[in-house]
C-alpha cells in the first residue's frame, strides 16, 4: 500500500464530504435540468 | 516566475488525504460544456433567416443549410486534429493549464461567431465556432482523461464513463439554453443568435472554469488504498508504458483506430438521419392516417437517443472495468451486427416500440465506444503518456464523421432514385452498417499484448500524474 493512501483524519472526512457534495451539484444540477428537459421532449414520441 | 504560475501542473497535485471523487466533477464541468457541440443544429434555422427574419422563406442572401452545416464538420474536425497534435503538450503541462487554454478557445470561439452573425459573414462564424472553437473542443475532451485513469486506476472505465458521459450530456443542456436565450433576446437582434452566442460563450467559460480550478493529479507515489493493480485480464494489461510517438507505430494502436472509426461510422448512421428515418419508416401512409410518427414524436426520439448515448457511455464504460475491454468491443460490434441487421425489417412490419428499443441501444453502444476507447488505451500502452495516444486516436472520429453521413447520403439518395421509400429507401444503409461493424469486431479480436520493443525502457515520469 502506498504511504500516501488516501486516510482521512475526521475533520479532513466532514470537510471533504462537503466538498464533494458541492461540486456534483455544481454539475449535476445542469445535467439533470438537460436530462429533465430532453425526457420531456422524448414523452412525445409515446403519446 | 513560472513555478510559482497556479496553473503549472506542480501546483495541482492533491495533498495527502484528497477525495479522488472530487476529480470527476472537474472533468464533467468541462465535458458538459463542450459537449454543446452536439446541439449546434438548433442554430441552423435561426442562422439561416438572419435576413429575412422567417425561417419558412429565407431571403437569397440567407446563409443555405449546408454553409450552416459546414460549421459544424469544421469543429468536429478541428476536435481530432487538435487533440491529436496538442495531447504531448497536454501531458508536459498538466490538465489545468490544458483546461484553461480549452475554456478560452471555446468561449472565445463563441464571442467571434457572435461578431461573424452580426457581421453576417459566414467565414468569422467558421474561424470563431469552427476553427477557434474547434481547438478548445479537442483540448477539452482529452484534457481529464490521464488524470482520470491516474486517480481511478482500480476503475479506469467508470471514470472515464463519468466524464465522456459529459459529452454526450452536453447537448442536453445546450440546446434548451440556446433555445431559452434566442427567445430572450429575439427582440433585439436578428433571431436573437449574436446576443445568444455572447452569452454563452460567457457562460460556458465560467463554467469551465469550476474545473480549472478543481482539478487535482495525484502524487506520483498515489495509489488507492488497498490497490493491487489488476491481473484478472492480464494479457491484454500492460504494467509498461509506451510513448505517443511509439504507440502509432504499433499495430494495436491502427486496430483501435479502425475499432473506434467503424464503431462512430455506424453510430452516426443512425444519428445523423434519426428524424427523417422514423418519420419516413412509420409514416401516416404505413401506419394509417393520423398514426404516423409526427415532427414532434420524431423530436421525442432524437431526444430519446441523446439519452441513451449518454446512459451508455457511463453503462458500458464502467461494465468494461468487469468484462474487460476487448470483450466489450465484441459486445458493441457482435450485438450491433444483429441489431442493425434487424431495423430493416423492424421498420418493413412496423413494430415501433421494438424498433426504438433496437435504437436506443444501438446509440448506447455508440456513446459507449467513446468512453471505453481511454481505458483500452491505458490498459494496452500503460499511463505514460495516455492522454497524448487518445489524442491522436479521435482522428478517427473525425474520420468518421466524414464517412458516416456520407455512406448515410449516398446510398438513401441512390435508394430514393430506384423508387424506393419508407423503411425500404434505408434498407441498405443499415446493411451497409452492419457489415462496417464485421471490420469493427475483426479489429478488435485482432488486438493483442503490446510486443515489448515499445515499451519505455526503465523508470518514466508520468508526466500529468505530477511530480
Amino acid at each position: 500500500m502506498s504511504p500516501n493512501s488516501n486516510y482521512n483524519t475526521a475533520g479532513e472526512a466532514t470537510s471533504s464530504t462537503g466538498s464533494l457534495v458541492l461540486a456534483w451539484l455544481v454539475v449535476g444540477i445542469p445535467l439533470a435540468w438537460g436530462v429533465s428537459q430532453t425526457f420531456i421532449k422524448a414523452l412525445a414520441l409515446f403519446k | 516566475m513560472a513555478e510559482f504560475s497556479l496553473l503549472d501542473r506542480s501546483r495541482t497535485i492533491a495533498p495527502p488525504g484528497y477525495n479522488r471523487w472530487l476529480v470527476p466533477p472537474a472533468a464533467l464541468a468541462i465535458h458538459l460544456a463542450i459537449g454543446q457541440a452536439y446541439a449546434f443544429s438548433v442554430f441552423n434555422k435561426p442562422l439561416g433567416s438572419l435576413i429575412s427574419g422567417d425561417p419558412a422563406a429565407p431571403a437569397p442572401t440567407d446563409w443555405t443549410p449546408t454553409q450552416i452545416g459546414f460549421t459544424f464538420s469544421i469543429a468536429i474536425v478541428l476536435l481530432g486534429l487538435s487533440a491529436a497534435l496538442f495531447g504531448k503538450w497536454l501531458e508536459r503541462v498538466g490538465p489545468r493549464k490544458a483546461m484553461l487554454a480549452s475554456a478560452l478557445c471555446f468561449g472565445g470561439g463563441f464571442l467571434i461567431a457572435s461578431l461573424g452573425v452580426s457581421l453576417h459573414n459566414i467565414w468569422l462564424v467558421y474561424f470563431g465556432y469552427g476553427f477557434v472553437g474547434g481547438i478548445g473542443l479537442g483540448i477539452g475532451y482529452i484534457s481529464p482523461v490521464s488524470t482520470l485513469i491516474k486517480w481511478f486506476p482500480d476503475r479506469k472505465g467508470v471514470a472515464t464513463g463519468m466524464a465522456i458521459m459529459g459529452f454526450g450530456g452536453g447537448a442536453m443542456i445546450g440546446s434548451p439554453l440556446a433555445v431559452a436565450l434566442m427567445n430572450h433576446f429575439k427582440a433585439s437582434a436578428p433571431q436573437g443568435v449574436a446576443p445568444t452566442l455572447i452569452c454563452m460563450g460567457i457562460i460556458y467559460f465560467l463554467f469551465m472554469q469550476f474545473g480549472v480550478w478543481t482539478i487535482r493529479v495525484p502524487a506520483d507515489s498515489w495509489a488507492p488504498a488497498g490497490y493491487v493493480p489488476n491481473q484478472e485480464h492480464s494479457a491484454l494489461i500492460t504494467t509498461a508504458n509506451v510513448s505517443a510517438d511509439n504507440a502509432i507505430k504499433t499495430p494495436q494502436f491502427w486496430l483501435l483506430w479502425v475499432v473506434l472509426l467503424t464503431n462512430v461510422t455506424a453510430g452516426i448512421g443512425v444519428l445523423e438521419t434519426a428524424s427523417p428515418l422514423i418519420q419516413d419508416t412509420f409514416s401516416d401512409k404505413a401506419m394509417g392516417a393520423g398514426l404516423g410518427v409526427t415532427a414532434a414524436a420524431a423530436a421525442g426520439f432524437v431526444g430519446l437517443l441523446s439519452l441513451f448515448n449518454l446512459l451508455g457511455r457511463f453503462f458500458w464504460s464502467s461494465a468494461s472495468d468487469k468484462l474487460g475491454r476487448k470483450v466489450t468491443y465484441a459486445i458493441y460490434f457482435g450485438l450491433g451486427i444483429l441489431l442493425y441487421a434487424s431495423i430493416p425489417t423492424l421498420g418493413h412490419n412496423l413494430q415501433l416500440t421494438l424498433y426504438v428499443v433496437v435504437a436506443c441501444v444501438i446509440i448506447s453502444m455508440y456513446g459507449g465506444g467513446f468512453a471505453t476507447a481511454p481505458a483500452y488505451l491505458s490498459d494496452l500502452f500503460g499511463k505514460y503518456q495516455v492522454g497524448a495516444i487518445h489524442g491522436r486516436l479521435l482522428t478517427a472520429w473525425s474520420t468518421a464523421g466524414v464517412l458516416g453521413p456520407l455512406i448515410v447520403h449516398v446510398l438513401h439518395d441512390s435508394a430514393k432514385e430506384r423508387g424506393l421509400a419508407g423503411a425500404a429507401a434505408y434498407q441498405n444503409v443499415f446493411y451497409t452498417m452492419a457489415g462496417v461493424l464485421v471490420v469493427g469486431l475483426l479489429a478488435d479480436l485482432a488486438v493483442t499484448a503490446v510486443n515489448e520493443k515499445y515499451h519505455e525502457k526503465g523508470p518514466v515520469v508520468v508526466e500529468a500524474g505530477g511530480h
